[in-house]
């Protein structure tokens, strides 16, 4: 049976009847048409859909939409939404933290967490905190680098 | 990667998440009916089709289920509390280092954000990490069913591979954790799978005056007390003979990760690392 799903979506409101069954990532990407979130697994270890719920990052692809009713939901549309860059999204760009680009919206959802519950990340703290993003492009030093980038600029 | 499908409902009381659970008033829960708390081992399930429930009940909008508060030298945890939110409690951190020291170490950021304790003991994954340390805390949990409440030890709820004294009906309410003796000290150490995130083997370690907790997870159908181990480090002996009886005895798991000799051998390892380290943070 469907059910009415209420979600605030960057800043603006969604209204659904949806299956129980519908991932979060698929009503993201097909229902509201945020093709920011990305599936690369769909198997909840790639990172690559991850969005953060009431200021939590997770992986939309473990998580029913139907749970997040009621939640505030920031994808990576929103994180630049005045279209000019966030200062991560400055970070990767100005440090080559990206070479095809398929990680980058998850990996700057998560960077960001890491940085909003540690402003001085260690080396080591930067990589545990992205270790459930994977790059194919295996770019990690530079995404490093640029997470390095941003907390120094303050992001 | 699409579930079958099921209905799905989220009581805003514990007492109606028990009828529902129940099947309603009158009904008598038969298994179709799942709880859901995090999700984080449930859905993965679900999407494999491995797991079909036919009813969902959320735990997640049902109040009273998320603290971490200490009474009386017992440190309470709600079922639905996060794994992120025990490995971030400044109460836990001073009080049971070691339990946030296992949430810390839990898959990524992304599952910890989600992922609750209750539903980690519920699950009762061989390879999970808070088992070993609820174990060597010597930890019970809390069950809650209409029938009323039982509380038992994390070492009788545990029973095999995924499989606990949980009935029908029962929802884990908390972990309780009697705080330390003083003078204990605490460690775990832990392989990684790394693609998972989940123990090869982890050993946690707690060891105090004349006393020696040693919880295993990853190295059987079930994490389990090294009773043996325990014996020879309150009988006085150093950290590497101790571990060195870690495996005797025990059917260990062989995966395409690690074969039995090989988990063997590492759990050697790892609760050598775990005992010194338990040790050298006696306080
Ligand atoms: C990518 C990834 C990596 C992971 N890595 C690790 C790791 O390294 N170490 C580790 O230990 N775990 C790991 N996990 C599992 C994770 O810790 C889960 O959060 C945990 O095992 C289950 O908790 P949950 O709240 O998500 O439960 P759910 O998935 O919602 O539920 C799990 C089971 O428990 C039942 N259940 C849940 N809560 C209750 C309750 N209160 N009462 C009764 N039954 C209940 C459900 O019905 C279900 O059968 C990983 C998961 C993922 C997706
Ligand atoms: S698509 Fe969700 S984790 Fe890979
Ligand atoms: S930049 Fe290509 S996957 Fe990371």
């Amino acid at each position: 049976m469907k059910q009415t799903t209420n979600l605030r979506i960057n800043g603006t409101s969604y209204v659904h009847e949806v299956e129980p069954r519908l991932l979060l990532i698929h009503y993201l990407r097909e229902v509201a048409g945020l093709t920011g979130p990305h599936i690369g697994c769909e198997t909840s270890i790639c990172g690559a859909c991850t969005v953060a719920i009431d200021g939590k990052v997770v992986k939309s692809c473990a998580m029913f939409a139907v749970q997040a009713d009621g939640s505030d939901i920031l994808t990576i549309e929103g994180v630049a939404a005045s279209g000019t860059l966030g200062a991560m999204q400055e970070a990767f760009w100005n440090e080559h933290g990206l070479q095809c680009g398929f990680c980058t919206p998850g990996m700057i959802m998560a960077s960001r967490q890491l940085l909003e519950r540690n402003p001085t990340p260690t080396e080591a703290e930067i990589r545990h905190g992205i270790d459930g993003n994977l790059c194919r492009c295996t770019g990690y030093q530079h995404i490093v680098n640029a997470v390095q980038a941003a907390a120094k600029a303050g992001a | 990667m699409i579930p079958q499908n099921f209905e799905y409902s989220s009581p805003r009381s514990l007492e109606a998440a028990l009828d529902q659970l129940a099947g309603g008033p009158d009904g008598s829960a038969d298994g179709s009916t799942k709880i859901l708390a995090g999700g984080m081992s449930l859905i993965p399930l679900m999407k494999l089709r491995l797991a079909a429930p036919e009813r969902l009940v959320d735990l997640r909008r049902v109040p009273g289920l998320n603290y971490i508060r200490e009474e009386s030298g017992v440190l309470h945890i709600g079922a639905m509390t996060t794994h992120y939110e025990v490995e971030s409690s400044a109460l836990v951190r001073a009080k049971c280092p070691l339990l946030a020291e296992a949430a810390a170490n839990i898959g990524d950021v992304q599952v910890r954000n989600v992922g609750t304790i209750g539903g980690s003991v519920a699950h009762a994954d061989p390879a999970a990490d808070y088992p070993a340390s609820l174990l060597a805390l010597e930890a019970s949990v809390t069950l809650v069913s209409k029938a009323g409440e039982r509380t038992m030890s994390v070492e009788d709820f545990l029973v095999d591979t995924m499989t606990t004294a949980l009935e029908p009906g029962e929802i884990v309410r908390e972990v309780t954790v009697p705080l330390e003796k003083s003078g204990a000290g605490t460690a775990y150490a832990k392989m990684v799978q790394p693609a998972s995130g989940f123990a090869i083997v982890g050993v946690a370690a707690r060891i105090g005056e004349g006393f020696a907790r040693i919880g295993v997870t990853g190295l059987a159908s079930k994490a389990y007390r090294a009773r043996n181990v325990e014996a020879l480090l309150e009988g006085g002996a150093d950290a590497a003979t101790a571990a060195a009886v870690i495996a005797e005895g025990v059917d260990a798991n062989s995966d395409l990760h690690a074969s039995a000799d090989y988990r063997r051998h590492v759990a050697t390892v790892y609760a050598a690392r775990a005992i010194r380290q338990a040790i050298s943070r006696k306080y």
